[in-house]
């Protein structure tokens, strides 16, 4: 495995390197003045935002702005928020393990809900509970993240008082209240992806029970439970990894809705309020990082595959 | 799946209702609208900013309920004459470091405000030419002309004193860890999740704080602000959407204070930024006094928010001491709104668009105006934009109409100066009366309240013939609190003042 790993860790390099140059490029397609967003209320005041712009390298052509910035990267500096003075190293560092807090107990839900319900829904096909594991998947798929967020806040926090409405407290600094703060937009989160493991899940399955092998086990006698976990779901997994590695990826790129619903100081929060305030700096090193993260799962993903099925592990 | 639920139902049942516990220490949390820019008086734009400001720095001077400045740092003033203007320090006070507040600490902060790099305070106080240390609790302001809104300034940020020696250890950074002469010295800032403040015992007036802990957390969506204030979780908000009041009306453990804020909204014409401006109703200024008399404020006010906020034609607020009463809205008149259109002798209809910052409110507006505007032959066409890119669009002049509000201050020149004359960042129309530009300069110097008033009256008739801007409604500040707060003032610019609030025992 270490060459294909090798040579993907290598692909890394060219990947996060366009990435680095369609973000800078994007962002200056916004239209809108970081200058005068910095100044703020004193943007009437055009010396003052003539002058932000001279000090931040606006300036500048766009090449001596990115070659600015990539120098800087390359020598481990993210640089500074505009509109923090924070360096941009230290605001991910602060947000990313909440996001990765998040992003990993929603795919718990999701693995949790997702897995077995599509399960179940492929061996009863037809049956009642075929009928709710498709239902609870078509709910999970319709109700918009934000929607179920605010319901959530207003029944759960507002009229039963069982979880705070918003907020967030580290696992570091105390576990039981971080699971109290997280809980509520990791199930919002992990619900709508439930659904969609569900829908692959149950798909994948219906086409293994289908197969040949399944048939000659249940022939050789084995338990119904035994066909269905050891020979069916294993080979059905595969798609279904793949989905779920896609997804994790898309979680921790920062759950941009459910983060402001339930203000989560997370990745997604930091990239909308830069992009908001045209923060450059800070939208840069989070889609860097992201991008990062995003390439490192797959890559992870990759090698699950042959963990699941021996027959992938030749590469 | 049904274990599973079990699991998550016994989850949410062990964390039962201890875990919505109102917080039963000393601290005050505030829910602010959302996360302020950097905490550097001298750096910082946000309004938010200055909400947290007011727990952790105190000014020279202050503004009382009635908007009339009072001491605060400074015990008073005396001018010389309209170029010398004599402070006096309030002697005993500490900085949260444990400097002493003296002359040289004010001669320090204002000589910061005018020349460090990306100063926002400059602009402000740029009429002070030097900065004379008379003995330790007496320092003179000399200007380079007399300046009727320098006091207010020193009632602003522009009058937050710095510990000296921190702000000139920590250079640009000082922002991340701020140290004043307010009532709270900063603890921590977690962006975008909360500001920790904590009681500085050695403050000058430690007998009006009765709070250990401040905590100022940010929360944009104003449905959730409003979920916390509910669930205990925040004991007062800052800002509650007027829709939002009646739910909290209802609450029996909450309340709301409302008052009249500095601010305005209004529609800004394009009449002169570039080739946009080469429109019909850029133009014509009969044109856009048509359009003004089609809108019928207190209709729209009803409609977008409940009725509350308060219908205007001119900048400043009626609780403004710079408020020209004479100054009123006209009442919707369809019938002359028609004739002047004809009088022009532009077809109809007479296409407008009209760009708007994409909050839900303001779009609610643009289209009450848009159903409006329709009868006096207007065919408006809404531009929903986000708020950056609006603004960027208002300053290179691609807009015909822009909608966008102003948070206001206490002084009239900071709601209009930049707004009206000649060549400034917000005249974003590119409007240009050499009379009008005259005036403000006239009310800059005019020696009394009074005579900047007589001055601005004047200026409102050129403005309401011109009309470069139909002045439409002044918010309020609406507040929501916790009936167990106690003693809170509100002053109309909307800053949270701590000094004399407590919980109930």
């Amino acid at each position: 495995m270490q060459g294909p790993i090798g040579a993907r860790l290598v692909q890394l390099v060219p990947t996060i390197f366009l990435v680095s140059i369609i973000v800078f490029a994007l962002q200056q397609l916004m239209p809108g003045d970081p200058a005068v967003l910095l100044a703020g209320e004193s943007a009437g005041n055009p010396h003052v935002v003539a002058q932000i712009r001279d000090q931040l390298l606006l300036n500048r052509p766009l090449w001596v702005q990115y070659l600015h910035w990539i120098d800087g990267v390359l020598h481990g500096n993210l640089g500074y928020s505009w509109r923090l003075s924070e360096p941009v190293s230290e605001l991910i560092a602060q947000k990313l393990p909440v996001t990765v807090q998040l992003s990993v107990m929603a795919f718990l839900f999701a693995v949790v809900i997702g897995v077995p319900a599509g399960v179940v829904s492929a061996v009863k096909q037809g049956t009642a509970w075929d009928w709710a594991a498709n239902a609870i998947g078509l709910s999970g798929l319709s109700i918009p993240n934000f929607w179920l967020g605010i319901v959530l806040i207003l029944v759960v926090s507002v009229d039963l008082g069982w979880l705070p409405p918003s907020g967030y407290v580290s696992l570091a600094r105390d576990p039981l209240r971080s699971i109290e703060t997280t809980i509520m937009p990791a199930f919002v989160l992990g619900n709508a992806i439930a659904a969609i493991l569900m829908r692959h899940t149950r798909s994948a399955m219906l086409q293994a029970l289908a197969q040949d092998y399944v048939r000659t086990a249940r022939a050789k006698g084995l338990s119904e439970t035994r066909v269905v976990l050891r020979h069916a779901l294993r080979n059905a997994l595969i798609p279904v990894v793949t989905l779920g590695g896609l997804q994790l990826g898309l979680l921790l790129s920062g759950a941009v809705l459910t983060e402001q619903v339930f203000d989560i100081p997370g990745l997604g929060k930091l990239v909308v309020d830069s992009v908001f305030n045209r923060d450059y700096p800070v939208i840069q090193g989070v889609v860097l990082v992201t991008a990062l993260l995003y390439v490192l799962i797959n890559l992870v993903t990759d090698v699950l595959y042959a963990v699941i099925n021996p027959r992938l592990r030749g590469g | 799946m049904r274990s599973f639920l079990l699991a998550i139902g016994l989850l949410l049942g062990l964390a039962g209702p201890a875990l919505a516990a109102t917080p039963a220490d000393r601290t005050l949390r505030i829910g602010l609208r959302e996360d302020p820019d950097i905490l550097d008086p001298t750096l910082s734009g946000s309004y938010v900013g200055r909400i947290v400001f007011a727990g952790m720095c105190d000014k020279l001077f202050d503004y009382d309920t009635k908007l009339d400045i009072v001491p605060q740092l400074a015990t008073g003033y005396t001018y010389k004459d309209p170029t010398h203007l004599i402070l006096h320090l309030r002697p005993g006070v500490l900085f949260q470091d444990g400097e002493k507040f003296n002359a040289a600490a004010v001669k320090y902060t204002l000589t910061r405000d005018l020349t460090m790099v990306r100063s926002l305070r400059k602009g402000q106080i740029n009429d002070i030419k030097s900065i004379e240390v008379i003995n330790p609790l007496t320092v003179e302001l000399v200007l380079k002309a007399p300046d009727a809104a320098l006091l207010a300034q020193l009632a602003g940020r522009p009058g937050i004193m710095l510990a000296p020696d921190v702000a000139a250890k920590e250079g640009k950074d000082f922002g991340l860890h701020p140290v004043c002469a307010g009532p709270f010295r900063f603890v921590k800032r977690i962006p975008e999740q909360k500001i920790v403040l904590e009681r500085f015992k050695r403050y000058w007036d430690a007998k009006a704080i009765h709070f250990d802990k401040v905590e100022y957390i940010p929360i944009v969506n104003s449905a959730v602000r409003l979920a916390n204030l509910q669930a205990g979780a925040l004991d007062l908000v800052e800002y509650i959407v007027p829709t939002d009041v009646p739910a909290v009306e209802k609450d029996p453990k909450l309340r709301i204070a409302m008052d009249t804020s500095l601010g305005y909204n209004g529609i800004t014409f394009n009449v002169g930024n570039g080739p946009e401006s080469k429109t019909p109703i850029g133009e014509h200024a009969r044109l856009r006094r048509a359009f003004a008399l089609a809108i019928d404020r207190k209709a729209l006010i009803h409609v977008v928010y409940d009725g509350l906020y308060t219908p205007i034609a001119q900048a400043n607020p009626p609780s403004s001491q710079f408020y020209v009463p004479s100054v009123q809205p006209p009442a919707r008149d369809i019938k002359k709104a028609k004739a002047l259109v004809a009088a022009t002798g532009v077809k109809t209809p007479i296409k407008v668009t009209l760009m708007v910052p994409n909050s839900p409110d303001l779009l609610q507006a643009a289209q009450v105006i848009q159903a409006m505007e329709q009868p006096a032959g207007f065919d408006v066409k809404i531009q929903a934009m986000e708020f950056a890119s609006s603004l960027a669009a208002a300053r290179s002049g691609h807009f015909q109409a822009y909608m966008i509000g102003w948070s206001g201050r206490a002084d009239a020149d900071g709601n209009m100066y930049s707004f009206l004359h000649s060549g400034y960042g917000f005249n974003y129309g590119h409007y240009d009366d050499p009379k009008v530009d005259a005036l403000l300069d006239a009310a800059r110097r005019a020696p009394t309240v009074a005579a900047r008033r007589a001055i601005y009256a004047r200026l409102w008739g050129i403005v309401a013939k011109d009309m470069p801007v139909i002045y439409l409604w002044s918010p309020k500040n609406i507040v929501g609190l916790k009936k167990t707060l106690l003693g809170f003032r509100q002053v109309p610019d909307g800053i949270i003042r701590l000094q004399g609030m407590r919980f109930a025992k």
